[in-house]
């Protein structure tokens, strides 16, 4: 390598890590000084994990534990309706004539482009018109969940539905299965890392949400952890409590990401976006 | 043996329907009832919530045109942070795909987060929270939107006619600013609006890193729809204007993918 070349490969590099360095610096000066057990990035006391301790005996405790469990609630719901839905659905969608296959999938676009707000605000508004119809709480917000997370489903299947050879399944049916049959051996199998992926981009979309639940989760008490994060610690400033939370939350969601994103560096076609 | 294909096609091709039927009802309806929305004040039909929004009488205008300016200056600056970052990634570790998901990663962790993260930071260095804090909190949550589409685009580009510049005897600059720049415009496009329409339309960001000082076209929906203040109407108004935004936004998205398959068939 000549020399001229090094020089930028290191540049190029150092940029690089700069940028990379300025992304992560704010999750890891929290999760570094979760361990001080104040909140204001010293250590006066050394290391200590009051902060983490906090988690099971501060007033918000029983908050924090309910918000946990409304989040889990409907994230696994949520991203498992939406997986069934958009596995279905994509099938159909993709037998669909060329026409309405188009307007389907340009619908089926909207939530993904659209700003977030804009379809939580939407949402509202419908539930509050049928109101009788869906009540507040849960239902609600699975709904408007499924209805932001199927999408991307759809999305990740359908590349992989598009690849497959249509004389496998006619093969099948030659063979004597019946189309349903056909379809749960053969199509499925086919298209199962879509699937997977698809269901993963739901969970994390879902767990994720704020703005959507925010605005559809009624006056029930239902709090997720975006939403009681946002109630709680932005009046007052972030007390050491909140720096544990978020070091588990951001450890949890880096090392679930990773994992997946390892997992599929094979299949590259599970490229969701567009 | 035709009969029978048209038989499974048609059986196949049923499993669309529920889900056609759940977007009527949970995406286009909803969407319709903001349309209707915007144009009911009190169960009357009336055009004043646009009156009232275009004459800026809450000044809602103001806050849009500041809005479009934050993003605005958001999208350069992540443009211009993130363009190199983009370009070096698919130069020198296109193979690389943990690195390249390093830089994506931090959009999967809560945004509120993030932000509650900087603002304490913030705060504990004693920086005022204002027009700064809250641009750096934007570039910060919006960077990895900007890299994402622009690397999957520069990955992509054929690297032959990278050659044919060099060997046509461009110098670096050249085949940067003539070829590389040129062919990576549907990314830049698409880059851009993942951008600029989120941070126009966020909301919480500006309100935490401002200290409720400054609040952009997000937090005014969100106020418009809050319970105590009953100006559904207005807000609706503006809900449509966003929707109009992020419409226009993607048909120059389309347009420009189009154009880069229209020249890649030439």
């Amino acid at each position: 390598m000549k020399k001229g070349n090094l020089m930028r490969r290191i540049c190029a590099d150092g940029y690089l890590g700069l940028v990379l360095a300025l992304l992560y610096l704010p999750i890891f000066l929290i999760i570094i000084f979760s361990f001080s057990g104040t909140s204001n990035f010293r250590f006066p006391d050394g290391f200590t994990f009051d902060s983490y301790k906090a988690l099971f005996d501060s007033e918000q405790s029983a908050g924090l534990l309910s918000a946990l469990k409304y989040t889990a609630i409907l994230a696994v719901s949520a991203s498992v309706i939406s997986t069934i839905l958009g596995a279905f659905s994509t099938i159909g969608i993709f037998y669909l004539n060329k026409r309405v296959k188009k307007a389907v999938l340009t619908v089926n676009q909207l939530p993904m482009i659209n700003s977030e707000i804009v379809m939580a605000v939407s949402l509202m508004m419908f539930f509050a018109l049928l109101q009788f119809i869906f009540p507040q709480g849960m239902t609600r917000l699975i709904i408007s969940h499924v209805a932001f997370c199927t999408p991307y489903v759809v999305l990740s299947i359908l590349p992989r539905l598009q690849k497959m050879d249509p004389n496998m399944y006619e093969a099948a049916l030659d063979l004597g299965s019946s189309p349903f049959g056909a379809m749960i051996k053969v199509v499925f199998p086919y298209i199962m890392p879509g699937i997977v992926s698809g269901f993963a981009m739901a969970f994390t979309l879902s767990l994720d949400d704020f703005i959507i639940t925010q605005f559809n989760k009624g006056d029930t008490g239902i709090e997720t952890l975006s939403t009681y994060i946002y109630e709680d610690a932005r009046v007052k400033s972030l007390e050491p409590f909140w720096f544990a939370v978020f070091s588990i939350f951001s450890v949890v969601m880096f090392t679930l990401l990773l994992l997946i994103n390892i997992k599929k560096s094979g299949n590259k076609e599970a490229k969701v976006k567009q | 043996m035709n009969k029978s294909k048209f038989k499974f096609r048609f059986t196949r091709r049923a499993f669309a329907y529920p889900y056609m039927a759940f977007l009527l009802l949970f995406v286009v309806v909803p969407l319709v009832i903001i349309l209707i929305n915007a144009f009911l004040d009190e169960g009357k039909l009336t055009f004043a919530n646009f009156a009232e929004f275009f004459s800026n009488a809450g000044g809602g205008l103001t806050v849009l045109g500041n809005s479009l300016i934050i993003g605005l200056v958001t999208t350069l600056i992540c443009l211009a942070i993130g363009y190199p970052c983009a370009y070096l990634l698919a130069k020198y570790h296109a193979s690389n795909r943990v690195l390249v998901l390093l830089f994506i990663l931090p959009m999967w962790v809560n945004f509120l987060i993030r932000t509650l993260s900087t603002k304490a930071i913030f705060m504990s260095l004693n920086v005022e929270l204002g027009m700064g804090t809250v641009l750096f909190g934007m570039v910060y949550n919006y960077l990895p939107y900007m890299i994402l589409p622009l690397h999957t685009t520069l990955v992509s580009i054929d690297h032959s006619y990278i050659e044919a510049a060099e060997d046509l005897g461009a110098d670096r600059l050249s085949v940067l600013l003539k070829a590389v720049i040129p062919l990576s415009v549907p990314g830049i496009v698409s880059g851009i609006t993942m951008t600029f329409i989120p941070a126009i339309s966020t909301f919480a960001i500006s309100e935490i890193l401002s200290g409720s000082k400054i609040y952009l076209f997000g937090d005014a929906i969100n106020m418009h729809f809050a319970k105590t203040t009953n100006s559904l109407g207005v807000g609706s108004v503006m809900s449509l204007v966003m929707l109009v935004l992020v419409i226009v936004a993607n048909v120059i998205v389309n347009l420009t993918n189009k154009e880069e398959e229209v020249n890649s068939v030439l």
